[in-house]
């Protein structure tokens, strides 16, 4: 099915929700508000004409200056009708949660802590939202854009209990 | 062993003691493969293939710290992954060598970000550092026989000399 086509369907099915659609190199997205990206997503995979069965990836972009901050992606394909559509949905600094949408799509468990790790968007709902590459010690989020390249001082306390 | 390291004048008895010693570990120098990174592909074809044959050297691939003399740390080391370098090093009997494979071990590489350890020294002592990304394996081996004069070099039931604190 034409990405358009999905596109226009979310549209009818929940009004209000698109935000903004564009498409370059012959791939689609579509921007959503993030109030109920939890219920698109679902209708997404369980419409049996569009049937998102595949979540290739969740993450996120930082655009620092700008207004609503990040926003989080989410890569969609069709096993089934080969067809793809990428949903961009704009968070907030101040407010950086939006649903987590692993009740759907088991698989963006770990994406969606791997986003948490590098960019601190927190998913709620989500069964066990931890950090999943870096030291559960570890304070900050490396990939925001004020984030120093090089990280904080680190130094080895070999033994750390003396 | 405590009770003979270190304690005796140079003499012809001591020396050739240390001779021995000395020889014998630097001809069976088993390391422990911390691989890591691309290195260990490196490392392993390295001293594993017939062109280079480390096996002539008594270099024996082991599997675990405990059965090791040497550590060739292979790869580039994360701050997540340093506790456990430092507990393997720790699990390994003296005496204990280590060798810093490649540009990444040896100073963090290209790596200067906030998740890669600036070089493994800052881990554990590097006895030889091997750079390259990845080295030949002609540097490895050339790394090897460093690390060999470096045995053969030491003192161990002869006193230390004055000015070098420590030798093995």
């Amino acid at each position: 099915m034409d990405p358009f086509l999905i596109i226009e369907l979310i549209k009818g099915k929940f009004p209000g929700e698109v935000t903004g659609q564009g498409s370059f190199a012959s791939q689609s997205w579509a921007v959503l508000g993030k109030g109920r990206v939890a219920d698109i997503c679902r209708y997404l995979k369980e419409d049996p004409d569009i049937k998102m069965d595949y979540l290739i990836d969740v993450t996120a972009v930082d655009y620092m200056p700008r207004a609503p901050r990040f926003e989080v992606v989410y890569q969609l394909h069709s096993i089934k009708h080969g067809h793809r559509l990428r949903l961009k949905v704009p968070v907030e600094e101040k407010d950086a949660t939006i649903q987590s949408v692993t009740s759907v799509w088991r698989t963006a468990n770990w994406h969606e802590r791997e986003t948490y790790d590098m960019f601190g968007i927190e998913f709620t709902g989500h069964p066990e939202l931890r950090r999943i590459l870096m030291p559960d010690d570890w304070e900050g989020f490396p990939l925001r854009k004020d984030y120093p390249i090089e990280g904080p001082k680190w130094t080895f306390e070999p033994w750390p209990e003396g | 062993m405590g009770l003979i390291e270190g304690r005796f004048e140079d003499n012809i008895i001591t020396t050739n003691v240390d001779w021995f010693i000395n020889s014998a570990r630097a001809a069976s120098i088993w390391p422990m493969t911390f691989g890591l990174a691309c290195c260990a592909i490196e490392m392993i074809h390295a001293y594993g293939a017939p062109q280079m044959d480390f096996d002539r050297f008594g270099v024996i691939p082991r599997a675990t710290p405990r059965q090791s003399d040497l550590m060739i740390v292979a790869g580039t080391l994360t701050k997540k992954m340093a506790p456990v370098l430092r507990k393997v090093y720790d699990q390994m009997p003296e005496p204990r060598w280590v060798m810093a494979m490649g540009s990444c071990a040896c100073t963090g590489n290209i790596y200067n970000t906030y998740s890669v350890v600036q070089g493994v020294d800052l881990i554990v002592p590097v006895d030889v550092f091997v750079p390259g990304c990845p080295p030949r394996p002609e540097a490895l081996f050339y790394g090897m026989m460093q690390l060999q004069e470096k045995i053969k070099s030491g003192r161990y039931v002869r006193k230390p000399l004055p000015d070098i604190k420590e030798t093995a």
